[in-house]
């Protein structure tokens, strides 16, 4: 009985089953079917040929104008004719690695990876060797003014990077200014309140957008242009004066229902436009932050933080709206120093 | 002067007083103000009559029986008041089949209209007698025929900065708060694009013409049917709704399909018992 036992716990306690036997493809053991899978796949490589040759004839005839089924026939063909023969080719591979390359089960066992002691030992000497030859150890002066210059190494990469654009900080004003008429964004045409009717959206920029010199250049061009316009573009609305609840100090902002507001979501920054003229809400199309136009631009859903800034309204003498001032508030996306900038701008003001 | 003078006192001098100021002030009003709408004068009398009659049979029950809207006790209303939306506004909702609406909800969708053109004219002749307002847009905004690349381009611009925020660049259209949405712009025929931007329809607001020319008008319009009309060069638009929808479409029906396709290539292939 106890010899039994012994037996038992030396041979493995459940025998190893091996891998099961072989089964065999068809196109292993039926010589017609290994040909007609040759065939196969010649075929499918012979036809991408065709095709790619295909390609280069309709890139050469087709007119770049020509339409099929309402899409360019050009690019219609190219795509056709190109992905087609790459789809053969890569079909063709699958068969014949499916059909005809050898699928035999192959065991290989595993080897640790690590190399020998004594490849270690002879690595780490070497390694030792080169350090108290170069005195990297025994020489602490040299070693540490290369760190120091190592360290320094990352004050370019800081000082170009902190170049690459103006820290918001300092940039809070736009080129709104008193008296600066409000115009009709691409036409630039000065806008009369009769202009504009009950539930009208104008989107609007500051006149000097499209003003000359004496020279007949724009006053404001290329990168300077897009950087005031991403700044001080506003929208215009009209609504029933009945229906704006103005807060203190902002009574007399608007022009019989007329508000200006700016145009770029407190958010991150994102232009807007959307405008319900029959709710006076206002939504950002990026993450959904929406402002009550007739409520002084409060937030009323989303992540914006801030009310929507408001440009204070009035005539000029020929009766085209006009700023009263720069907008009071920093426009814009919100940032960490903001608090600080407003301050800043107050003081101004 | 002095016969006037001392009958100042008279017991009807104030009687004839008050009729001349009524006089006055009516005939200067009727002066001044604002003319009825041009489609309204060319439009007959009888198509007013008959607009009147449609009227009162297809939409006073929410608009009232003097067009005047009928308000709700919370301050919103059925219908609004039609005094003064002008011509183009009913041509517009009654002529895409928003008006009238099937049932209350968030916006009236378009649909196939309820009105023949003929009923649509009438219904629009009567509205416009009640106030000024906009009248149907002539030739002036519709005529896209003769448009030059450089005036397309034009109302490209107008359409990206104006019109793109709500209904996609090319015009796909685009959700708002509430159940509402921008309409896609494929389809809509030129008179009735330049009528929302006239009126303004729901939530839409007013692109009058005194800011948007009606040369610009028909220049954004010529950029709508030119975008719409253009062969798609990148093949399957997908409807243009932009970037999001295509890279959820490419990810989890084309990466997908693919992921699938390559588990049933290594779980499949024929087998023989054969030695």
């Amino acid at each position: 009985m106890s010899d039994e036992l012994d037996q038992l716990t030396d041979a493995e306690p459940v025998k190893d089953p091996g891998l099961p036997a072989h089964q065999h493809r068809p196109t292993d053991v039926d010589p017609a079917q290994e040909l007609r899978a040759e065939r196969q796949i010649t075929g499918m490589f012979t036809v991408a040929s065709l095709l790619l040759v295909g390609f280069c004839v309709a890139y050469i005839v087709i007119d770049k104008d020509q339409t099929f089924l309402g899409w360019s026939a050009m690019n219609f063909t190219l795509g056709a004719t190109l992905g087609g023969a790459l789809l053969l080719m890569g079909v063709g591979i699958i068969q014949w690695a499916k059909k005809l390359m050898g699928d035999d089960e192959m065991v290989e066992l595993r080897h640790p990876a690590a190399s020998t002691a004594e490849e270690r030992a002879a690595t780490l000497e070497d390694l030792n060797a080169g350090i108290n030859e170069s005195g990297f150890g025994r020489r602490p002066l040299i070693r540490r003014s290369l760190f120091l210059s190592m360290s320094f190494l990352a004050l370019p990469t800081v000082i170009m990077l902190r170049d690459m654009g103006p820290l918001p900080y300092g940039h809070k004003n736009t080129v709104w200014k008193k008296g600066m008429r409000v115009v009709n964004d691409v036409a630039g045409t000065p806008i009369k309140p009769s202009d504009l009717q009950v539930g009208q959206l104008v989107n609007a920029e500051p006149a000097i957008m499209y003003e000359k010199d004496k020279d007949g250049e724009a006053v404001l061009h290329g990168t300077e242009l897009l950087q005031e316009k991403s700044k001080a573009a506003v929208i215009v609305v009209r609504m029933r004066p009945e229906a704006i609840t103005p807060a203190k100090g902002r009574e007399n902002w608007g022009i019989d229902g007329i508000l200006c507001y700016s145009k770029i979501c407190t958010h991150v920054g994102c232009p807007i436009s959307l405008w319900e003229q029959q709710t006076h809400h206002l939504l950002c199309p990026c993450h959904q932050s929406t402002f009550d136009l007739a409520d002084n631009g409060k937030v009323v859903f989303g992540p914006a933080h801030r009310p929507l800034p408001q440009l204070p309204l009035a005539l000029d003498s020929e009766g085209y709206l006009i700023a009263v001032s720069d907008f009071p508030e920093v426009v814009g996306p919100s940032y960490p120093e903001l608090a600080r900038d407003q301050k800043r701008l107050d003081d101004k003001s | 002067m002095r016969k006037l003078s001392t009958r100042r006192r008279h017991p009807l001098a104030g009687i004839v007083v008050l009729l001349l100021a009524l006089g006055v002030v009516g005939g200067v009003y009727s002066a001044v103000r604002f003319q009825p709408a041009s489609a309204a004068e060319t439009a007959s009398q009888n198509d007013v009559d008959a607009g009147r009659k449609l009227f009162l049979v297809g939409c006073a029950s929410c608009h009232g029986k003097n067009a005047s809207g009928i308000e709700t006790k919370r301050g919103g209303n059925y219908g609004p008041s039609l005094i003064g939306v002008g011509a183009a506004a009913v041509d517009f909702q009654v002529g895409t089949g928003r008006m009238p609406m099937a049932q209350s909800a968030p916006q009236a969708p378009a649909k196939d209209p309820e009105y023949t053109a003929e009923e649509t004219k009438q219904l629009a002749a009567y509205i416009a007698t009640l106030g000024a307002g906009p009248a149907i847009p002539d030739d002036e905004y519709t005529d896209i025929s003769g448009k030059t690349i450089e005036q397309i381009r034009e109302g490209g611009e107008f359409f990206r900065t104006n019109c793109t925020a709500c209904h996609n660049s090319v015009g796909a259209g685009g959700a708002l708060p509430g159940g509402k949405y921008a309409p896609r712009l494929d389809g809509v025929s030129a008179k009735h694009i330049a009528e929302a931007m006239m009126t303004g329809p729901q939530q839409m607001p007013v692109f009058s013409d005194d800011v948007i020319t009606p040369e610009d008008k028909s220049n954004i319009i010529a950029y709508i049917k030119q975008v719409q009309n253009q062969p798609n060069y990148g093949g399957m638009a997908g409807g243009g709704l932009g970037p999001v929808s295509e890279g959820l479409f490419t990810w989890l029906i084309g990466i997908g399909g693919l992921l699938i396709a390559a588990v049933w290539i290594g779980a499949h292939g024929a087998r023989v018992k054969k030695k």
